[in-house]
């Protein structure tokens, strides 16, 4: 039991199944999952659909905060890529045609991945601060992606283009299917080779690992390029589900969100050790409290309201100062515990 | 006669003294290559419109970006300490929205600017607790205060509120002529909180320990400076500007709406930044600040002058800002190696 406790992702997962109860208890039928044509639907599975942008963001935000970094131009990234897809797929001949979508998405993809170096060049190699570095193309960023859709909203009507968040395969969202399939690359990559502790090795001591002979820049110029092609990724399945490249809302504060979830699921914001399964909590828990904000009828710009709470809880139990005052509670409560039984032996004698 | 005696050793001196001066100054010069930048934007524009140097356009540089003078000036001061605020966008956005409603019920401006700066404080303590007290990281407290705040001006009101009292509207509509330029008493206040931060920053106790913080926390801890007092008030000082420009942009744009300011957070640390501060702390100057405004504000007018798309601006700011960075980080990397 003790060991279960002491897990940490016990608290993460407490957190996100709380929610769910709650849910269940308000709306049963929250946690129905229904079968339609041999495709499953309910509450439970459009959570999971519209979780994807946010799970690749913070997958690769997994990655860079290991690392002791912090990309802050995911949001950028995305806006672009959603950007330069759909103003190929509007300029073409046959928006609808298979071909013209696997071009737009190389392209795209090619150009979030160009980005991600450009971070990792600017963190690794020019040996800029990560939050300064970053936040040169979280300015920058969008305004390209304002020029690239001459600051309007691109709309298209392309039936493979819109397959990526909205379509089924094998009776799951096929969004669902690429949060899954990136989840599985990154935890093979990252847990079944080396990467992963030489990742948290320089995290943890940056000079200590590089005099042990560990890459460093090269491994944290990758965790940025990561960061940016998983963002290119979430670009796509953003701007697919809406049908529309918005340079201004697209990805807009996923950032924040995205370091939120990666903190909810007990990765420390100071580098080293690092939880794929606890990001996947915590992306989970955002979005099933996004859910139940949106049930309450609480209109969803307020939302941030909740999410701030829900950060400084998780920073205060988090917080060092807050366990010693803890400990020091419960030692007081013990030794009055023990004045108390001491009279009372005395008595006894 | 000793006068004249002194000025011809002084004149042979002067490239050793210019060296010399270069070397102690150089925390100087990232404001300085600042100030060249301003220079150049204006002269360069001018040349292109002849009309952007007059009177008039220059003053409306001062009026249309007071609001961001007044969130830098405070955004200084935390990142002089090696913090970071997040959340002056949407403070100002929250305190805006608050005023607009509190004034739309009738209730006095008095009252309503008062706890429009109160609210601003309040959110800056919050932050500032976490930061001193729970040992949270700058980022991640103000990232929470960014969400409080963005979430309470929602909670106030979801659509924009017409503001009609006239004082907050006297505060943008009055004009005080001089020449073709004038002034308005939002640019004043903006003027007004620079140079009480300069003179505050440079020659208080209280502004000392500031720059000392960012020095070198421990040392100025062991040093006997009261380092928890002045970090939490720096937070306390960014959320009171927070509130002051929720008060301009107000007046300026004469309704609240909780929808403003998203992203200013990132031109202000932008402008912070481009004026010479150093994001590490310890080095850095107010009217810095102000200078890396006015650049802010004049690309953006050089750029609708233009009649480009503004997405520009954003492209700009952000070359701007890396340029920037690297000359900072050349300079520190000098620093080190000296030492």
């Amino acid at each position: 039991m003790k060991a279960i406790v002491k897990h940490r992702l016990f608290w993460p997962s407490v957190a996100l199944l709380t929610l769910i109860a709650i849910n269940t208890i308000a709306r049963p039928q929250f946690i129905l999952i229904t079968v339609r044509n041999g495709e499953l639907y309910g509450a439970l599975i459009d959570i999971l659909r519209n979780s994807a942008p946010l799970m690749l963001v913070a997958l690769g935000m997994t990655i860079v905060i290991a690392t002791r970094g912090i990309d802050l131009s995911v949001g950028a990234i995305m806006a672009v890529s959603g950007a330069v897809a759909l103003t190929i797929i509007d300029g073409s001949a046959e928006p609808g045609s298979l071909g013209t979508v696997l071009i737009a998405l190389v392209v795209a993809l090619v150009v979030a991945l160009v980005l991600g170096v450009w971070n990792g060049f600017l963190v690794a190699v020019v040996g800029i601060q990560p939050i300064i570095a970053t936040l040169v193309l979280m300015l920058a960023g969008r305004g390209v992606a304002l020029l690239i859709t001459e600051g309007f909203i691109t709309t298209v009507n392309s039936t493979p283009y819109e397959f990526i968040a909205t379509g089924y395969l094998v009776g799951l969202p096929f969004a669902l299917l690429i949060s899954i399939a990136a989840i599985a690359v990154v935890a093979l990559i990252e847990r079944r080779t080396a990467l992963g502790v030489l990742t948290e090795a320089v995290g943890i001591n940056p000079e200590a690992s590089r005099l042990a002979g560990v890459r460093a820049r090269g491994i944290v110029f990758s965790a940025y390029v990561a960061s940016g092609l998983l963002a290119g990724i979430a670009g796509i399945i953003y701007s697919s589900n809406i049908r529309a490249a918005d340079a201004n809302a697209a990805g807009l504060f996923i950032e924040l969100y995205a370091i939120l979830a990666v903190v909810l699921g007990g990765t420390s914001l100071m580098g080293g050790k690092f939880t794929i399964a606890g990001t996947v909590i915590g992306v989970l828990t955002i979005q099933t409290l996004e859910a139940t904000i949106l049930f309450l009828g609480v209109p969803s710009a307020q939302s941030p309201v909740f999410f701030a709470l829900v950060v400084i809880v998780v920073v205060l139990v988090q917080s060092p100062r807050l366990h010693s005052w803890a400990r020091t509670a419960m030692k007081t409560a013990r030794t009055r515990g023990a004045s108390d039984t001491g009279p009372r032996a005395k008595v006894a004698s | 006669m000793t006068k004249s005696l002194d000025l011809a050793p002084r004149r042979a001196a002067t490239p050793s003294r210019y060296a010399t001066f270069m070397s102690r100054r150089a925390s100087l010069m990232p404001t300085f290559a600042a100030v060249a930048i301003l220079l150049v934007l204006l002269i360069s524009a001018q040349a292109r419109f002849p009309k952007f140097l007059s009177p008039g356009n220059m003053s409306a540089l001062l009026l249309d970006n007071a609001y961001l003078v007044v969130l830098a000036v405070g955004l200084t001061f935390v990142i002089l300490t090696g913090g970071i605020d997040l959340s002056v966008g949407s403070v100002m956005a929250f305190t805006g929205i608050l005023g607009a409603s509190l004034l739309a019920q009738g209730i006095p401006a008095v009252v309503a600017v008062p706890a429009m700066l109160i609210a601003g404080a309040l959110i800056g303590l919050l932050i500032g607790v976490l930061v001193q007290y729970f040992n949270v990281q700058p980022f991640i407290a103000s990232l929470a205060g960014l969400f409080l705040a963005r979430g309470l001006a929602f909670v106030v009101s979801l659509e924009s509120i017409r503001v009609e009292d006239t004082f907050v509207l006297w505060l943008q509509r009055t004009r005080f002529n001089v020449g073709g330029w004038y002034i308005t008493p939002t640019g004043i206040i903006a003027l007004l909180a620079v140079a009480i931060a300069f003179y505050v920053l440079l020659w208080t106790r209280f502004g000392r320990t500031v720059y000392a913080i960012g020095g070198g926390e421990q040392s100025a801890r062991l040093m006997g400076l009261n380092v928890a007092r002045t970090k939490l008030m720096v937070y306390v000082i960014s959320g009171v500007c927070g509130g002051l420009a929720g008060l301009l942009l107000t007046a300026y744009s004469g309704a609240g709406y909780p929808r403003n300011g998203i992203g200013t957070e990132l031109d202000a640390i932008a402008a912070v930044v481009i004026g010479g501060t150093l994001l590490t702390g310890g080095t850095g100057y107010v009217l810095g600040s102000l200078i890396g405004v006015l650049v802010y504000g004049t690309i953006k007018k050089i750029i609708s002058f233009m009649g480009a798309e503004q997405a520009w601006t954003q492209i700009i700011i952000g070359a701007l800002l890396l340029l920037f960075i690297v000359v900072q980080r050349v300079i520190v990397t000098r620093s080190q190696r000296r030492r």
